[in-house]
């Protein structure tokens, strides 16, 4: 008999092409996603080397990080971002990779559209030059971001040097309260690790919070895997997922897809594999969760106090610089904190879902007066959803205007910048100093809980909005 | 491409003891728009280190000329956040070669072993050692020798060893880079992507 193997192992060791003594192994990658930041520099490097993509069509392009999200029919204003979409597309063009740039009917968010046409499969190996790529992980492939150099690396060769991580199996058991969703599960998992807390390891989400979890709230937590440190993180595909995946335009079709999911259904940890680490928690004690501090790790149930820098374990100094950049004191509580921003969309919350989320608590209400919201889809695809739904109308009767799709305020590359000084509840994935704008401060949090602070203009437990609809 | 050797440094270092310092502060997303690696150390820790009117920041160690050298010396969790590796460039073009701390965030790690920056990782105690011996006078020394994987406070002598596999060693003792390698094995990648079903 065969050893026992975790689902990570199985994948890793079936792309391994070279060991390496004392060095890393050499993984093969089957999809490659490709956007304007992070590879002009890489394609730079073919050139000087003189050599060619090897394997276009399992490279993929997409342009969002430095997109405009209104009137992506005009051309881009910044000439900055506007050459480097220019170079995507001249790159892609001439490498012959699929490329999919503004205003294409598949553009959007790298991590939303791989998905969404069946780039992304279980058991593949999937890089992208963005740490988010971890958000492939949901259909149980291993997925995790990369530097420029690496990037340059996988275009030249369809393959990537990386040391074999750690393994760590997180169990969450159990059933979500009310009014619990995907980004509370890994806000609390962050809060709980710190964001060092996983690195060097790849993470395997288990139990019945993830099990009974959609695709999409899957996506949401192993997207969030990379901000406590891992690499990357991944579920175990299962029927939710085969489910998902059939019918796109890039999965496998017919004999093929029969093919595939003989292997698909082996992708599992074999009872009795070990793992270097394991951690359960109990999914009925997590709360609606936002964070208050500069860091991801930062975060709390919605009803608790700031803690003190005391109970911070070896890092109250920083914890101290953390709440002064906020402008928050140990001991406040966060419920009731006015807001001047909210943002709803990223790679973490853009997809159909956290708009029915959002839509769900704001039906009936009104925006209130000093919230500025930006909504931004994930994607075209998300986009027509929210119409065809009927999202749009109720958006649009609470007073919100959707945006088009792109990374947008995430990392405020483009023009959606909150000001200085101002507070934001934001559904991405960062809230460091000045990550959404100079001098911005950022409230990580579900597309409940900014509903919830778009419509009362406070930081509000979204529970109580929503029993006061279900009463 | 290949990049500069790296063997052995003796330099003064500059001081930057905060944790969990991410790849936003190192360079901000808006600094992220060239299409060259040119430039990026320019805007090495842009908010911490300028005003929003670009006046400087006097309280700031990069501001301060009594801090310089090829080490810039972090605390625990440098680099963590995001995948760009600008951070490194930038780090790389504003003139460091090392970076010490007691602990790295993954993939900043390995973006810094691929453009020549070496990445030290000390323990907490000799970290602040390090801190101490810059703190007691910023014109102090150290060696950090990458064949003998040792890093050394040469007003004291105290050292301490770390690690490094053997292969990243070699490329950055030689300045060689992971295509070259890959490209040397070029053929036996082929024969895999011939037998991968996706």
């Amino acid at each position: 008999m065969s050893a026992k193997k975790t689902l990570f192992d199985k994948v890793w060791d079936s792309h391994v092409v070279h060991q390496i003594e004392n060095g890393p192994d050499v993984l093969f990658i089957d999809r490659h996603m490709v956007h304007e930041v992070t590879s002009p520099v890489a394609f730079l490097g073919l050139k000087s080397r003189g050599i060619r993509v090897l394997h276009p069509e399992k490279t993929f392009a997409t342009a969002d990080h430095n997109t405009p999200t209104i009137n992506q029919h005009l051309p881009v204003e910044d000439p900055l971002s506007a050459n480097q979409l220019k170079m995507l597309e001249e790159n892609a063009t001439e490498h012959g990779i699929s490329y999919w740039g503004l205003g294409h009917e598949k553009n959007g968010i790298v991590h939303v559209v791989g998905p969404e046409y069946g780039i992304t499969l279980p058991g593949a190996t999937i890089v992208c030059g963005d740490s988010h790529t971890s958000t492939h992980g949901a259909f149980g492939a291993i997925a995790f971001g990369i530097g420029t150099s690496e990037v340059e690396m996988v275009l030249a060769t369809q393959c990537i040097m990386q040391p074999k991580p750690k393994s760590m199996r997180i169990n969450i058991t159990g059933e979500l309260q009310f009014g619990v969703s995907p980004k509370d599960v890994a806000l609390f998992i962050i809060s709980q690790l710190t964001t060092s807390g996983a690195t060097g390891y790849f993470v395997e989400y288990a139990g019945d919070v993830f099990t009974n979890m959609t695709m999409e709230g899957r996506m949401t937590v192993c997207n969030l895997s990379i901000e406590m440190g891992a690499r990357g993180g991944m579920i175990a595909p299962d029927d939710t997922t085969f489910h998902y995946i059939k019918g796109r335009e890039f999965t496998p079709k017919d004999e093929a897809w029969n093919t595939a999911m003989n292997y698909w259904q082996t992708l599992y940890t074999d009872e009795g594999a070990a793992f270097d680490k394991e951690l359960t928690f109990d999914g009925s004690q997590i709360e609606p969760m936002i964070t208050y501090g500069t860091n991801p790790g930062m975060g709390m149930g919605i009803s608790n106090d700031i803690p003190n820098a005391d109970a911070v374990q070896g890092a109250s100094a920083t914890f101290k610089k953390s709440l002064k950049y906020m402008k928050f004191d140990e001991g406040d509580s966060m419920i009731g904190k006015p807001i001047d921003f909210v943002f709803l969309g990223s790679c973490t919350n853009g997809r159909i879902e956290d708009f029915r989320a959002f839509a769900s608590i704001v039906k009936g209400k009104k925006k209130a007066e000093n919230v500025t919201a930006w909504l931004v889809p994930g994607s075209h695809q998300v986009e027509a959803a929210i119409k065809k739904e009927g999202i749009l109308a109720i958006l649009t009767e609470a007073g919100f205007e959707l945006r088009e799709p792109g990374c947008s305020a995430c990392l405020a590359m483009n023009d959606d910048k909150v000001p200085a000084g101002k507070l934001a509840v934001s559904t991405s994935n960062r809230n460091f100093e000045g990550r959404q704008g100079p001098g911005s401060r950022t409230l990580l949090a579900s597309p409940l809980v900014a509903a919830a602070a778009a419509v009362t203009g406070k930081v509000t437990d979204p529970r109580v909005l929503m029993k006061s609809v279900s009463a | 491409m290949a990049y500069d050797k790296f063997t052995k440094l003796t330099s003064t270092a500059v001081p930057l003891p905060i944790e969990n310092i991410d790849t936003d502060q190192i360079i901000p997303a808006r600094f992220l728009k060239a299409t060259e690696r040119k430039g990026f150390g320019d805007n090495l820790f842009r908010d911490w280190r300028y005003n929003q009117d670009n006046t400087q920041k006097e309280d700031f160690v990069l501001n301060n000329p009594k801090f310089k050298g090829k080490i810039l010396v972090g605390g625990r969790n440098f680099g963590s956040g995001s995948s760009r590796e600008h951070a490194a460039w930038a780090i790389y073009d504003y003139g460091f070669r090392c970076v010490i701390s007691s602990f790295f965030a993954d993939i900043f790690r390995g973006n810094c072993l691929n453009i020549g920056v070496l990445p030290v990782q000390v323990s907490p105690v000799f970290l602040q050692k390090i801190l101490d011996a810059i703190e007691a006078d910023p014109d102090a020394a150290f060696e950090v020798n990458l064949e003998d994987q040792k890093v050394t406070i040469l007003a004291t002598g105290e050292h301490e060893s770390f690690e490094i596999n053997e292969y990243k060693k070699g490329n950055m003792t030689n300045g060689f880079d992971d295509i070259d390698y890959l490209l040397h094995i070029k053929d036996k990648i082929e024969v895999f992507a011939k037998s991968t079903p996706l």
